[in-house]
């Protein structure tokens, strides 16, 4: 085929129907909304939400894990725009990463070292490894969905970009849940939870966004 | 023209064209080709390939730019944008072919001569790679590039919707881009 026809098939099909950002959004809140209802049709909501939340331990808990999400999310999209840098976004991970560390500080203060293993231990944490992967799976699919638009210069990094915010994503669900309320058992087990997803979408990623 | 009144130019029209003006993509993918030719020449020059795989890798990244144009913030410049997709289709479009390739990430916009002059040798046969696809995409294709017809003569001829004839049009240009990258 000569380039100049080419190009006639390309100016024909000029206008873009769909644009990134848009479409990223859409899969994020979809998948956001279907976790949700995914938790509340299973193990529900923990009963005493409400009152529980108003306790600074669920508080923490509840909105380090937005917050996770809310910045792995950015990094995803941005991820997979050419030609746009990385390192604000990055540089932005540092808040929750602190909020944890000072979590973390003061459990410790307030906890008597003894009680340290309990509090890390909880009550369910192979649960927590189960529901967490399980509740990541629907914002995975529908943000690879949106990744398969997006040009990333390696896949397989922007599929663990993508793992790492789905998994932070169902994280925030699944705190909505949890019994255990200890920043050293969300150190811990969400932490690993969120890394199991974000290796699952390295592997997948390489596979499924090259372009 | 320097360089940034090139890379207002470029943005302008691609802006355009990606709201459907067709006559503005028509002079951005027109302005960008020499340049894309000029630095995947220079490249077989120096690995020793021919020069009518210097078109398939020109043909090869047009088509990543286009396929991927939704992935510009329109509101950022298109320079780095563009640097990008080139430089990463052109290293994979080299690697498929057995050679590594760098390309400098400012390469792109800073590439100063546009080549246009074609070489005698011909890309990628042109029914080889209709008959990677299907129909009614391949009539389309023929329609439009061959005989130079516009989406509303093709959809009168194959009787189908316009829109259905856009639809079609967008899965042969996603058709050929798997049919390059798989050859």
């Amino acid at each position: 085929m000569q380039t100049d026809d080419l190009i006639k098939l390309m100016t024909q099909d000029a206008r873009v129907r769909h644009r990134l950002n848009p479409v990223f959004v859409v899969a994020v809140i979809g998948g956001l909304l279907i976790s949700v209802l995914l938790l509340i049709a299973t193990i529900g909501l923990r009963p005493d939400l409400a009152q529980a939340i108003q306790t600074p331990r669920v508080a923490f808990k509840i909105g380090l894990m937005f917050i996770l999400a809310a910045t792995c999310t950015r990094i995803a999209l941005i991820i997979g725009k050419p030609g746009v840098s990385l390192k604000p976004a990055l540089a932005l991970l540092a808040v929750p990463v602190l909020l944890l560390g000072a979590g973390i500080v003061l459990e410790l203060r307030s906890v008597a070292s003894g009680e340290w293993g309990t509090r890390l231990i909880g009550q369910n944490s192979g649960f927590c490894l189960l529901f967490l992967p399980l509740l990541s799976l629907a914002p995975l699919a529908l943000m690879f969905a949106a990744l398969k638009q997006a040009a990333p210069v390696s896949p397989s990094l922007a599929g663990a970009a993508a793992g790492f915010a789905s998994g932070a994503i169902a994280g925030s669900v699944y705190a909505l849940h949890c019994p255990d309320d200890s920043p050293l058992f969300v150190a811990t087990w969400y932490f690993i939870g969120i890394t199991l997803v974000a290796f699952g979408g390295w592997l997948l990623g390489g596979r499924m966004l090259r372009w | 023209m320097n360089q940034s009144a090139r890379e207002a130019e470029w943005g302008n029209w691609l802006r355009l064209a990606m709201d459907g003006d067709a006559a503005a993509y028509d002079r951005f993918l027109r302005a960008v080709t020499p340049y894309l030719r000029s630095m995947a020449r220079k490249r077989c020059n120096m690995l020793g390939v021919s020069a009518g795989e210097a078109e398939d890798v020109v043909q090869e990244v047009l088509l990543a730019v286009h396929l991927k144009r939704a992935t510009w913030d329109t509101s950022r410049p298109i320079g780095p944008w563009l640097s990008t997709i080139v430089r990463n289709k052109m290293i994979d479009s080299f690697r498929k072919r057995g050679r590594h390739i760098s390309v400098p990430i400012d390469d792109v916009m800073e590439t100063l001569q546009a080549e246009d002059r074609r070489s005698g040798l011909e890309p990628a046969d042109l029914e080889k790679m209709l008959a990677g696809l299907r129909d009614p995409q391949r009539e389309i294709v023929r329609s439009i590039s061959v005989s130079g017809d516009g989406i509303r003569e093709t959809a009168e001829r194959l009787k189908m919707s316009e829109g259905a004839v856009r639809v079609a049009l967008h899965r042969a240009l996603k058709g050929l881009a798997m049919l390059y990258r798989s050859e």
